[in-house]
């Protein structure tokens, strides 16, 4: 009998074209996600060396990080966001990478697009020169994050070179509370495991937990992966993954589809499968979850109070907390439900798809948002916001005095015009709490789509379930 | 690439845990099409006020350690993003190795493609190495990467763990891209199969 493997291994051994003495592996990479970010200098380097794209129709472009979102005329006023996503559209043309440019209905954030079209597909290795590319292990596929050397590696070859990563399971029992999301889980567990808990792991979530969310919920948890310091999460796929993927644009049809089918079901782990690190958590009784500081890990429930530094043992944890509480302008033991903001952000890779956008219209729905508060609304894709409007989400939102944007990441890294100033405080369903990241000294609450919305109704940290 | 062989240099101390790519490189510097020149937004925020002066208390500002090579931080070093803006403003400022407990997994791969040595030790070994670090300019340290040692000038010497490949390639400035191609008929005849076991992966336009 052949050893028991997860559904890492089955689909890394799958993947491999060629083992190094050492260990190294070369993997065979089935799709490459490129945006104009970390792309530039990658077919530069082709250029420089006379290489071409090897594969350009496993790879998919797509402009989203500096793109403006309040509206679609295709020319962008900051000048080096104009050219870098203009070096992608020459790129794309020069090399024959398909592109969805910033006209195209199907452009978007590349996390959002992939899954979308059904770029992503379940048993595939998925890469992209960006961190949350775990996003797409919720389909059950193997997908990281990478650097733009790596990526020119892959426009180059299709491979890369790796060495096989660790396996750890995180198993999630229990039903979501009320009022509770796959955002609330996320940071209930980044809490617990730490922002270093999964380095060198792929995280594997399993238990009835995660099989009950549909497949944005757990797009949600993957991409949140990299926040606990694992490049890669994954989710055994099921019928809510064959369901989701079936009649997309790029997935199989036909006979090929039930080919398809028969061999992604081979693909969850063995019962005996081994695991370098197991976690469990039971999440029946979690309430809303909201970040306090500026580390992933800096989490706490809605209903709880901002912690004091002398609460951690460690010293240079204590120095940080201490750092994070003055960054972000909060005092020790202030109820978190006391802290007001000044924006609320719904949108990026995390937290933009359609479900996210229904949770927050749901709030909004006969509410107004306060007056000293701006909220943004960023769909994750015109697909995304497509339909949004055919569903009236556009005007319940736009009513209660939400923005509703164009897609892109938007303030979730404030690269375009969408940023915090000095000092402002913003409830944000993005994935990055780090100083600055949402604009020059500005401050950023992680919650769920409904409690930004729950936020900017009320004009402070508010437990959703209160309203 | 640049090899690394052994480098004797500054060491400065960055005695903070988790570091991240935002810090390293912010984001409004991330719109440059090119590699180079990252080296003057090193650490932005942390090393210039709004105006864009020097932010006098901050290490890299410092005299003894403006034209440190090493550089050794707290836990976790480099998280966050895949940022490769990271590394180049690194290597751009002159930094060519980063000692740590532990590193983010992109980032030390990122090191590696650009000439940078990431070296992981054990706790105990970088509270030692930093308040070494502390000591300024006399703080000089010497990486021998092919003995794998990190040795100070009063001949204390620390050990180092290192995958072979990696250092193969950084010894010898190796460019993988090159390597790689050079297995195109292993690369062609996995397609093959692929095209047979898992048919449905050409459909994608
Ligand atoms: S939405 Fe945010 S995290 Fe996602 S790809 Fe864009 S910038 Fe990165």
């Amino acid at each position: 009998m052949s050893k028991p493997r997860t559904l890492f291994d089955k689909i890394w051994e799958t993947h491999l074209v060629d083992v190094q003495e050492d260990g190294t592996c070369l993997l065979y990479i089935d799709r490459h996600l490129v945006h104009e970010v970390t792309s530039p200098q990658a077919f530069e380097g082709l250029k420089n060396a006379g290489r071409t794209v090897y594969r350009p129709e496993a790879t998919l472009a797509v402009p989203d990080h500096n793109v403006p979102t309040t509206e679609r005329g295709g020319y962008i006023e900051n000048e080096e966001s104009r050219i870098q996503v203009e070096t992608l559209q020459k790129n794309c043309k020069d090399f024959g990478v398909p592109l969805y440019d910033v006209n195209d209905i199907r452009q978007g954030i590349v996390h959002i697009i992939g899954p979308e079209q059904g770029f992503t597909l379940p048993g595939t290795t998925i890469v992209c020169g960006d961190s949350h590319t775990a996003t797409h292990g919720a389909f059950g596929a193997i997908a990281f994050g990478i650097g733009t050397s790596e990526v020119e590696h892959v426009l180059a070859t299709q491979t890369l070179l790796q060495a096989p990563l660790k396996n750890m399971r995180i198993t999630v029992d229990g039903g979501l509370p009320k009022g509770c999301t796959a955002k609330d889980l996320i940071l209930a567990l980044i809490k617990i495991i730490g922002t270093a808990g999964g380095t060198g792991c792929a995280i594997e979530y399993a238990g009835k937990a995660i099989r009950d969310l549909s497949m944005e919920g757990r797009m949600t948890v993957c991409n949140m992966t990299i926040e606990g310091g694992a490049r890669c999460g994954i989710i055994a796929p099921d019928e809510t993954t064959f369901e989701y993927v079936r009649g997309r644009p790029m997935s199989p049809k036909g006979a090929q589809w039930e080919s398809a089918i028969r061999y992604w079901r081979t693909l969850p782990s063995d019962a005996d499968a081994i695991y370098h690190k197991e976690v469990t958590l039971d999440i029946k009784d979690i309430v809303p979850q909201v970040t306090w500081g500026t580390s992933p890990e800096d989490v706490a429930p809605i209903t709880g109070t901002v912690p004091n530094p002398s609460d951690f043992e460690d010293k240079l944890k204590q120095e940080s907390v201490k750092e994070s509480l003055h960054y972000m302008g909060l005092a020790a033991g202030m109820q978190i439900s006391d802290i007001k903001i000044d924006k609320a952000f719904i949108g990026s890779c995390t937290n933009g798809r359609i479900e996210d956008i229904r949770a927050a219209a749901d709030i909004a729905k006969g509410r107004t948002v306060v007056d000293s508060v701006t909220a943004l609304v960023v769909p994750g894709s015109g697909l995304v916001k497509e339909q949004a409007e055919e569903e009236g989400l556009d005007k319940i939102l736009l009513e209660a005095g939400f923005e509703w944007r164009e897609p892109g990441c938007s303030m979730c890294l404030a690269m375009n015009d969408d940023k915090l100033q000095p000092g402002e405080r913003c409830a944000s369903t993005s994935n990055r709490n780090f100083k600055g990241r949402q604009g020059f000294n500005g401050r950023t609450h992680w919650v769920s789509p409904a409690m930004a919305a729950a936020a900017a109704v009320t004009g402070h940290l508010i437990d959703v379930r209160d309203l | 690439m640049e090899s690394f062989t052994t480098l004797t240099g500054v060491a400065a101390p960055m005695n903070k845990i988790n570091v991240d790519t935002d810090m390293i490189i912010p984001k409004q510097f991330l719109k440059t099409i090119k590699r180079a020149g990252l080296g003057k937004h090193l650490f932005d925020e942390m090393r210039y006020d709004r105006a864009g002066n020097e932010i006098v208390d901050f290490v890299l500002n410092k005299p003894a350690y403006r034209t440190a090579q090493i550089l050794v931080a707290g836990d976790n070093f480099g998280c966050g993003s895949s940022r490769e803006h990271a590394p180049w403003a690194l290597l751009d400022f002159g930094i060519r190795c980063v000692i740590s407990t532990s590193f983010a997994d992109i980032f030390y791969n990122n090191c590696f493609k650009n000439g940078i040595l990431p070296i992981a030790v054990s706790k105990l070994e970088l509270d030692k190495l930093m308040e070494y670090a502390e000591r300024g300019s006399n703080a000089t340290l010497t990486i021998d990467l092919e003995n794998q040692t990190i040795s100070g000038p009063d001949g204390s010497e620390a050990i180092f763990e290192i995958d072979a490949f990696k250092k193969h390639c950084l010894l010898n400035g190796l460019d993988d891209i090159g390597l790689t191609m050079e297995k195109q008929n292993k690369i062609e005849s996995y397609e093959k199969n692929m095209k047979h076991s898992q048919p449905w992966l050409n459909t994608a336009e």
